[in-house]
């Protein structure tokens, strides 16, 4: 099974392997809800390098991107990103992802682990004349470094202060070393690509600076308490982003891009279901997982997407593709674990507020 | 890892600490640490009857549910409230304050089949 460049790295920080999309990956290293608190309270680095990079350049490289993702890249200045996806011609997600531009010209794309390769053969069908497109996946590793002490760890690692706004790029002497300031916690941070063989040191830099190693289980209660989707959980072939709550990463004024019919369709006649926070308020409840089902007056009406207990609020959360009339917030609905039913609620996302 | 040597074992990584017809019953040292992060913990209802090997209650990591099976058969006579209101006490004292629940032993040739710390030593080794 592949591994990142950080493998040993995992293992001698006590990892806990796991398999994820075949990626040999540390669920965790010192307890979920260590790491957790620390990205909430402080600062926690996880190994992201098994996440996919796509280089497109080319005087065509805007203008294409934009005919095939949702969100309008040519809003986006050199330095900045933005996150978008990728549909099927129903309107499903295939992907999600974030788009980086480089230059006026050059672009990078950073896509899920599991959607790579297919994601590179998705791209390829649509490529045309005057755009270069290159999956450069194993060139690069990665790290996200998460947690209010974010810019002190970027400080001492770059001499340089951390950008204070979201999704900026600040480039480390080539566009092969890149820090950004996106992540999947909610927190202040950022994300730095390198190539390879600079893995290992980087990984050491930041636990030096003052990172707790994390691994995937706090990513994802870190990323559920802010209602950020997961691709193969709450975004799936079978809903639109519109379905999923991301309306706002779609932009229907574009000319065309693949899904965009059933979007404006769903945008005239209403969406069929829509992805729906549900807090569970009943006492002494087991922690909700994925596919629990859903109940609201007495009909089973969905199942859960993600769930957990989660760590910050001590409470059970949970995603549900719900019918729109069921989905307003202080809506009464029930979820199934082990055959018995538990009260719940919609609320509006996101279910955790950072702190100021 | 601590394996005490006057409990007896199953193989699902149950201990039972017997005194008379009584048994009281939790998970090892071991389990605990392969659990990681107990966050949830349902012990048995009081007069609930179980055969040996029945699931007799829930524990859960942020991200797994374990079934716990009771290593002998017989009525349940008490249940640890506590790791329903602090479930980590599986983590930091399994053996101690983390017990799960009490049962009256219906059939104490059940315990023969039961592992000794030395077998189940070996089991985790």
């Amino acid at each position: 099974m592949p591994h990142t460049a950080l493998y040993s790295e995992h293992i001698a920080a006590g990892g806990r392997m796991v398999d994820f999309s075949g990626w040999q990956m540390p669920v965790q290293y010192s307890g979920i809800l260590a790491e957790h608190k620390a990205v909430r309270e402080a600062v926690g680095v996880f190994d992201i390098s098994h996440m996919g990079e796509f280089r497109v350049r080319g005087a065509g490289a805007g203008a294409w991107l934009d005919s095939l993702l949702t969100n309008r890249v040519a809003n986006l200045s050199s330095g900045e990103a933005q996150y978008s996806s990728m549909l099927n011609d129903e309107g499903g997600v295939l992907d999600d992802l974030i788009v980086y531009r480089l230059r006026e010209e050059e672009f990078l794309l950073v896509v899920n682990a599991s959607r790579i390769a297919k994601d590179a053969s998705w791209l390829y069908a649509h490529h045309i004349e005057g755009v270069s497109l290159c999956d450069c996946s194993s060139d690069f590793a990665a790290i996200a470094i998460q947690g209010p002490k974010s810019p002190e760890v970027f400080q001492k690692l770059f001499s340089l202060p951390m950008p204070s706004e979201r999704n900026r790029i600040v480039e480390l002497g080539s566009t092969c070393r890149l820090a950004l300031t996106t992540g999947y916690t909610g927190e202040d941070g950022f994300e730095w690509l390198m190539p390879h063989n600079e893995a290992a040191a980087a990984w050491h830099a930041a636990i030096d600076a003052g990172a707790l190693p994390c691994g995937l289980g706090a990513r994802d209660t870190l990323r559920l308490e802010m209602c950020y989707p997961l691709n193969g959980s709450d975004l799936s072939q079978d809903r639109t982003p519109l379905e999923a709550g991301l309306g706002f990463f779609v932009d229907l004024t574009k000319p065309s891009f693949p899904g965009k019919d059933v979007l404006v369709a769903q945008k005239t006649n209403g969406i069929p279901s829509r992805l729906t926070a549900v807090r569970v308020t009943a006492d002494k409840a087991p922690p909700v997982r994925p596919h629990y089902p859903v109940w609201a007056n007495g009909q089973k009406i969905s199942e859960t997407t993600s769930g957990a207990l989660s760590p910050s609020l001590g409470y059970g959360i949970a995603m549900a593709y719900l019918p729109p009339e069921l989905s307003e917030p202080g809506q009464p609905v029930e979820i199934e674990v082990r055959g018995r039913k538990f009260a719940a609620v919609v609320q509006k996302k996101p279910f955790y507020q950072k702190k100021p | 890892m601590n394996v005490p040597e006057n409990l007896r074992y199953t193989e699902s990584h149950e201990w039972i600490l017997v005194e008379g017809d009584t048994g009281t019953v939790g998970i090892t040292e071991h389990a605990q640490a392969e659990l990681t992060d107990i966050v949830f913990a349902e012990p048995p209802a009081i007069g609930k009857v179980f055969a040996a090997g029945d699931v007799a209650a829930v524990v859960e990591s942020v991200k797994a549910a374990s079934d716990i099976y009771t290593p002998v058969g017989g009525e349940i006579v008490a249940r640890n409230e506590a790791i329903e209101k602090d479930p980590a006490l599986l983590n930091t004292d399994p053996f101690g304050t983390g017990w799960i629940f009490k049962i009256r032993i219906a059939n104490p040739s059940e315990l023969d089949s039961l592992k000794d710390a030395a077998a189940y030593r070996a089991q985790i080794s």
